[in-house]
């Protein structure tokens, strides 16, 4: 297998809500902390990327997060800018401001133009070298597959045109294992995971790209070996817990309350176990699964992002 | 519209007077003893302005950002609202799970609307004074019928259907999915079967394209784009203002592939004017006074700026904001500081509990009682930590807004109609009652392997999210 880092190209994606972002930034972060130059760029531009490493906006042009770390958000339009005088050669007329915009009416009925935009930026970047890793967080689920298929469609669609012509390399790094690679992120809910195994098996059989890896983000500690489970259980029952409320000076629901809470993490991480079990075997099982523990004391932010990178390190093996 | 909610109070009646008293009373009610965990905090003033609210609406659109438990939301809105205030209605919902739509009877079909069985409502122990209906949105199905209707003749219509480029421009019009759901809404409404219908919203790049969705299709429509794409090749160069757009355009995108295009078009155009008219009537119904919006959100940090966009957004626009849930909001004996104390007493004299507790409980060694203890503690502060944060979201995001619903955090999925009903009532304000919580958690259907998996937990000690089996892999 190779080893995740060492791609030059990884699409970060999952269901909505899962915290792709924070993987993403995440990883780009453990890639710049190993020397790698890396650029991250968040591809639906909400701003997200902004509140994970708290760096202010991150345009199209970039924002240095450090120094060898950019961040950067997608913008079709400027990215037409940006391809018409970098790749195609078109002359950029005065007036392209309306004309840019009608291409992205264009762009946005258009099958695969905006997608093949927004790839090709990455693709760029890779055969340019411009990076050693290119951190995508890319869009959700619904929405993956038909970016990552965007270039293989465009060949049956454009039969003419640069677009056609560019094609043919972007594929070739899309193509590449060694290089390309979509880390699929998802929580061990019902949802969540049932989507990642779908789009794992879309990924494979719609888009030239292969799965780098899986992450289980938010994952519960595990509280009790089985035989310390069962003297949990006992504490609950009520003469042990008159024991405890007396030794503690505090009320016996205080105390309830307290085992209770207890119980249910319990009970909520064996609900994540069995999901986390219909993932492994839902994944072809040479796909890394990497396992990321629930935040409990920073939720988002810089802090979120640094816990994240360190487990991440920690499960790669880096 | 006739029925029961004929006579429903107007949407000035509704809520209001409420407004400060539901979050306020529910604030200042001390955790009850003998409150179960899984206690919601309800009042009778949530109740009531709910329940006035969904009698004075006939639309309900869920929204909010993805992974929230919208469509959950969405359906126990629904069945509560069928159960308790009577008349017909119908919840459209867009991507349920398998086990939520076998549930509700919709598994495996397109767009009709199924009436969920009486009997399967009335074995949850409930009676249901009214009927729910459920339908699931196929965008695809939806899109044909759209064009079916627009289109000037049966030829227009099966050209459009039949061209290439068709399935995927609807498919990936951004906007499409919103829109298509708007104007299912619309549909059903305007046919009358219904005394409220609600609707679950498909995700959204942003949580807004939601809302602006009728007006982008409109946009689309009145575009320069399109008419450039329209005009006959040869005046194109001839056109000013078109000339840069085309010299682009033909050099990147090769002129075969823009004449695909404009055949497309000029096909598409010819349903222009009922598009519009649509649209514009979608627009309308969004902003009619029998319309409401719910926000569904976690007390997570990223959807909840997604839900403070959301609200700000339906101000902006003059859409009415009828109720915010907060869903899977961890139980509030977590911040009760009673509990925290006790937490804190066990985290320092677990070991003195520990010695004179085991003669009770059997357990082998007074340091696995300690260890056990140790983690209850530690685990206690854990959960309180992230509660806190979530009271903290849920004081900025209720503030801003007049009725909030608190939805406990349960464990698993919400797959039948009990646990559906158990969602609704806490939208609509009831406290769980500490016996039909327990009974709820024991009756919930949780995935049953999930006890056997836990009881597999491996001999040893340490905090691990990973499985044993993975360790090596």
């Amino acid at each position: 297998m190779t080893e995740l880092l060492s791609h030059r190209l990884l699409f970060v994606t999952g269901k909505g809500g899962v915290g792709k972002t924070t993987v993403a930034a995440s990883l780009a972060l453990l890639a710049s902390d190993q020397g790698k130059r890396t650029l991250v760029c968040e591809v639906e531009p909400k701003g997200d990327l902004s509140l994970a490493y708290e760096c202010g906006p991150t345009p199209f042009r970039g924002r240095a997060v450090n120094d060898r770390l950019v961040a950067m958000s997608m913008d079709t339009e400027a990215a037409l800018r940006e391809y018409l005088r970098q790749v195609a050669r078109v002359p950029v007329i005065g007036r392209i401001g309306p004309v840019a915009r009608a291409f992205d009416f264009v762009a946005t009925a258009a099958p695969g133009i905006r997608e093949i935009l927004t790839v090709g930026k990455f693709c760029y970047e890779v055969r340019e070298h411009n990076y050693d890793l290119v951190v995508v967080d890319a869009s959700s689920s619904g929405y993956v597959v038909g970016q990552l298929a965007a270039p293989t469609g465009i060949n049956e669609l454009i039969r003419v045109g640069v677009v056609r012509t560019q094609t043919d390399w972007m594929l070739e790094i899309l193509g590449d294992a060694a290089r390309t690679g979509v880390v699929l992120v998802t929580t061990p809910e019902e949802m969540p995971v049932s989507e990642a195994i779908d789009l794992a098996g879309r990924l494979e059989t719609e888009t030239p790209v292969h799965l780098a890896a899986v992450v289980a983000n938010r994952v519960l500690p595990e509280l009790f070996t089985r035989g310390e489970e069962e003297v949990f259980d006992l504490f609950q029952k009520p003469e042990p817990l008159a024991v405890i409320s007396g030794v503690l000076g505090a009320r016996p629901q205080a105390v309830a309350d307290v085992l209770g809470a207890a119980r249910l993490a319990v009970t909520v991480r064996r609900d994540g176990a069995v999901h986390l079990e219909r993932l492994r075997s839902g994944i072809p099982a040479e796909v890394p699964l990497l396992y990321v523990p629930y935040l409990f004391a920073r939720a988002h932010g810089l802090r979120a992002v640094r816990q994240v990178a360190q487990s991440l390190s920690e499960e790669i093996g880096t | 519209m006739t029925g029961p909610r004929a006579k429903a109070p107007t949407r000035e009646a509704a809520g209001q007077p409420a407004t400060a008293g539901v979050s306020g009373s529910r604030r200042s009610r001390p955790a009850a003893g003998g409150s179960g965990l899984l206690e919601a905090p309800g009042s009778e003033e949530l109740t009531r302005a709910v329940e006035q609210l969904l009698s004075a609406k006939e639309v309900v659109v869920a929204c909010g950002p993805g992974g929230v438990g919208k469509t959950t939301t969405a359906a126990a809105i629904a069945l509560t609202a069928a159960v308790r205030l009577g008349g017909r209605v119908l919840v459209v919902t867009v991507d349920p799970a398998r086990r939520l739509a076998d549930a509700l009877g919709i598994g495996g079909i397109g767009n009709v609307a199924r009436r969920v069985p009486p009997e399967a409502i009335a074995a949850t122990g409930v009676r249901a004074s009214g009927e729910l209906y459920a339908a699931m949105l196929d965008m695809g199905e939806s899109w044909d019928a759209l064009v079916r209707r627009h289109a000037p003749d049966p030829d227009t219509a099966s050209a459009i259907l039949s061209n290439p480029l068709y399935r995927n421009i609807t498919r990936r019009f951004a906007q499409g999915q919103g829109y298509i759901a708007m104007e299912r809404l619309h549909e059903l409404h305007e046919r009358g079967d219904y005394d409220l219908v609600v609707v679950d919203t498909p995700p959204s790049r942003n949580a807004l394209d939601l809302l602006d969705a009728p007006g982008r299709m409109q946009e689309l429509f009145s575009s320069r784009l399109l008419r450039w794409l329209v005009v006959p090749y040869r005046s194109r160069l001839v056109n000013v203002a078109s000339r840069p757009f085309y010299q682009v355009a033909d050099r990147v995108l090769g002129s075969q592939f823009l004449e695909d295009l404009a055949s497309f078009f000029i096909l598409f155009q010819t349903m222009r004017d009922g598009f519009v008219d649509r649209a514009e009537a979608v627009t309308r119904l969004l902003r009619d006074v029998r319309t409401t919006f719910v926000v569904v959100t976690t007390l997570e940090a990223v959807p909840a700026v997604e839900a403070r966009q959301m609200i700000a957004g339906l101000r902006q626009r003059d859409f009415h904001l009828g109720l915010l849930v907060c869903n899977k909001v961890l139980p509030r004996a977590l911040s009760d500081p009673e509990n925290g104390r006790a937490a804190e007493l066990l985290g320092s004299r677990g070991a003195d509990v520990a010695a004179r507790i085991g003669a009770l409980t059997g357990a082998p060694s007074p340091e696995m009682s300690a260890r056990v203890l140790a983690e209850v503690a530690d685990s206690f502060g854990n959960f309180r930590l992230v509660a806190h944060r979530e009271q903290e979201l849920l004081r900025e995001l209720s503030s801003s807004h007049e009725l909030t619903s608190t939805v406990p955090y349960h464990p698993g999925h919400v797959t039948d109609l009990r646990g559906l009903l158990e969602v609704g009532a806490t939208v609509f304000g009831d406290p769980v009652a500490p016996e039909a919580a327990r009974r709820g958690r024991a009756a919930r259907a949780v995935t049953p392997t999930g006890r056997a998996t836990g009881a597999s937990a491996p001999a040893r000690p340490g905090k691990r999210v990973r499985p044993p089996q993975s360790d090596e892999a």
